[in-house]
């Protein structure tokens, strides 16, 4: 080769590249909010069931339903309400997860992988999609829950509808969502089918959610407590029952608010932290 | 004197038990296409996952425009587009999505990735398919999405695993043209892995490589010539005759056999033609006759078949 090596006018003029975090973070979000709106079933899937299981459960449990402690002015369709929240965040948690796989099966992150974007921005990116929708959802959800109770098809509820329980509200949702989003991210990145992820599902996050105070009250015998207080969830459930309860007696068995924050913050950010590492370390 | 744009010195690469490249080395300079031509399982993919910073490097160096591919991947990375054998546009996107989402990881935005967006879309012949579903398209289509992907941020260096899986023939020559129009109007590097004859005579050199070796490099007609005069193809009329030595020692000549059949390399081939018709008219089924390929090249430097080894699983 004699000819001096140069680049042709075109690619001079070419501005060189600063691939930005929050660019990639932005955009890989975006693409997620994108995906959602075009598979339907998703939406069906994650949001749907559980409004179906709300309805249903708090139906045929409102009879034999007693809230331990409390004078028994807590209907199970009111109990269960923070519960069926933190389900929908699950469910998205677990499609955003399965969209790990996706994204690896049908190519698009490898082309990601090759891409400068650095490996933190492809974790954010992945997980704030799926927080965004889980948050979207659950507020859809509550808004949802707010109509049926004005229109009398369940039974009144006691909200706390001030500022203060409404931000509460939002920030356990995300919470609890990035907290589920990256754990469902950490066995999805080393799965490599939907199949192997529905395992994993049942086993660990199903329980988790059952376990998590969101089904029935933390005041089961021994061993039950104790998984019960060893789930991280219970803290994000209890957070975000403590937001949304206007009275304080039904919400006094439940953490202390400070030690949700303490819990739920400690553990997305872990889980964010392992996803990380994980992406860092690991090649296709 | 500038840094090679690909340079691989003794790369070595294991999975686990099977090794799937011994000490390959080889460079290519800045505006070349250089193909890597080999059988499937040869280590072509395996060498590309290397240069494209998706396989960690295990042993030896290997370099893109002399930044280091272990030690430096993100420089590596903003100098190379890369187009994998499998899809890597995201089907549920649209085709202008696809290039708009590619350009953000590369910090590409407004009015300049539109523009890039813009020419790519009309150079490649995609312009009025921009609002089309990725997944819609047909494998063609979908491929030349792909390039534009790898070439929307402008890399010196173009990466390609066998690029033109699932083409049909009229596809696979547009692609071919698109990549020298590339290179002599951008002088953008190019390096292609393919296993198909044709492919491999449009490039400006080739590497060969066999189970993890690189046996030989040169251009196309490099490589036809150290072959040598004419390539005879014998196949006897049994299989277990003794044939092949009686052909040796009646006309001096080495008899290579593959495959069942039996090679000759001479010079005035046709003549030994003739005479070995003439002198085992009862033994041979068929004669061919022909000028060295490079599939006759690959012969001579591994013994054997390009298509009889390798068990696909790469």
């Amino acid at each position: 080769m004699t000819a001096t090596p140069r680049i042709s006018p075109a690619l001079n003029e070419g501005v060189p590249l600063r691939p930005s975090m929050a660019l990639a973070v932005w955009s890989l979000t975006k693409r997620e909010l994108v995906r959602f709106v075009r598979q339907r079933s998703r939406a069906i899937g994650a949001f749907l069931q559980p409004v179906i299981f709300w309805v249903l459960f708090g139906t045929g449990l409102s009879g034999s339903f007693r809230m331990p402690g409390t004078e028994g002015g807590l209907s199970y369709a009111e109990f269960f309400l923070p519960g069926i929240a933190a389900m929908i965040v699950m469910f998205t948690a677990i499609f955003s997860a399965i969209s790990v796989i996706q994204d690896r099966n049908e190519g698009f992150l490898q082309g990601v992988l090759v891409s400068p974007v650095s490996r933190t921005a492809i974790v954010l990116g992945k997980l704030c999609g799926g927080t965004l929708l889980a948050l979207m959802q659950g507020l859809l959800f509550l808004g949802l829950a707010g109509v049926m109770q004005a229109t009398g098809l369940v039974p009144a509820m006691q909200w706390n509808l001030s500022v203060g329980g409404m931000a509460g509200t939002v920030a356990f949702l995300v919470l609890m969502g990035f907290g589920l989003c990256g754990l469902g991210y950490m066995f999805a990145w080393r799965l490599d089918s939907i199949q192997g992820f529905h395992a994993i599902m049942s086993v660990l996050l199903f329980p988790m959610w059952l376990l998590s105070g969101a089904f029935f009250p933390a005041a089961g015998s021994g061993w039950l407590k104790w998984i019960i207080a060893a789930n991280p969830l219970t803290y994000g459930v209890a957070g975000l029952k403590r937001a949304m309860a206007s009275d304080a007696a039904s919400v006094a068995p439940l953490p202390p608010m400070g030690l949700c924050v303490a819990v739920s913050v400690a553990f997305a950010v872990v889980c964010v932290a392992i996803d990380v590492v994980m992406t860092k370390r690991h090649r296709i | 004197m500038p840094a090679p744009a690909i340079c691989a010195c003794g790369v070595s690469f294991s999975y686990g038990e099977r090794q799937a490249l011994k000490d390959v080395t080889f460079e290519v300079q800045e505006g070349e296409i250089f193909g890597l031509l080999g059988p499937n399982g040869g280590g072509k993919t395996t060498l590309f996952r290397l240069l494209s910073t998706t396989l960690p490097v295990q042993q030896g160096t290997a370099s893109i425009l002399g930044q280091d591919v272990a030690s430096r991947p993100d420089a590596v990375r903003r100098l190379i587009g890369v187009t994998f054998q499998s899809p890597s546009i995201d089907p549920k996107l649209t085709v202008g999505e696809n290039l708009t989402y590619q350009g953000a990881l590369y910090g590409l935005t407004g009015s300049v990735l539109r523009k890039r967006a813009d020419e790519l879309l009309s150079r490649l012949g995609l312009r009025d398919r921009a609002g089309d579903i990725a997944e819609t398209l047909s494998g063609g289509l979908k491929r030349r999405v792909e390039i534009a992907k790898s070439l929307l941020h402008e890399p010196r260096v173009l990466l390609l695993d066998e690029p033109s899986t699932g083409l049909d023939p009229g596809a696979r020559h547009d692609l071919w043209r698109y990549l020298s129009q590339l290179r002599s109007e951008s002088e953008v590097t190019v390096l292609v892995t393919t296993h198909l004859m044709e492919e491999a005579e449009r490039c400006d050199r080739l590497g060969l490589l066999s189970q993890g070796d690189l046996v030989a490099l040169g251009t196309p007609d490099e490589l036809r010539a150290s072959v040598g005069g004419d390539c005879i193809t014998v196949q006897p009329a049994e299989s277990d005759s003794e044939l092949p030595e009686r052909i040796g020692e009646r006309f001096s000549v080495e008899v290579q056999q593959v495959d069942g059949g039996l090679r000759i390399e001479r010079e005035q081939g046709h003549e030994l033609v003739r005479d070995l018709v003439a002198a085992f008219p009862d033994d041979i089924k068929s004669v061919s006759f022909g000028k060295p390929t490079l599939e006759d090249v690959f012969i001579q430097r591994t013994g054997h078949r390009f298509w009889d080894e390798g068990d696909g699983s790469e």
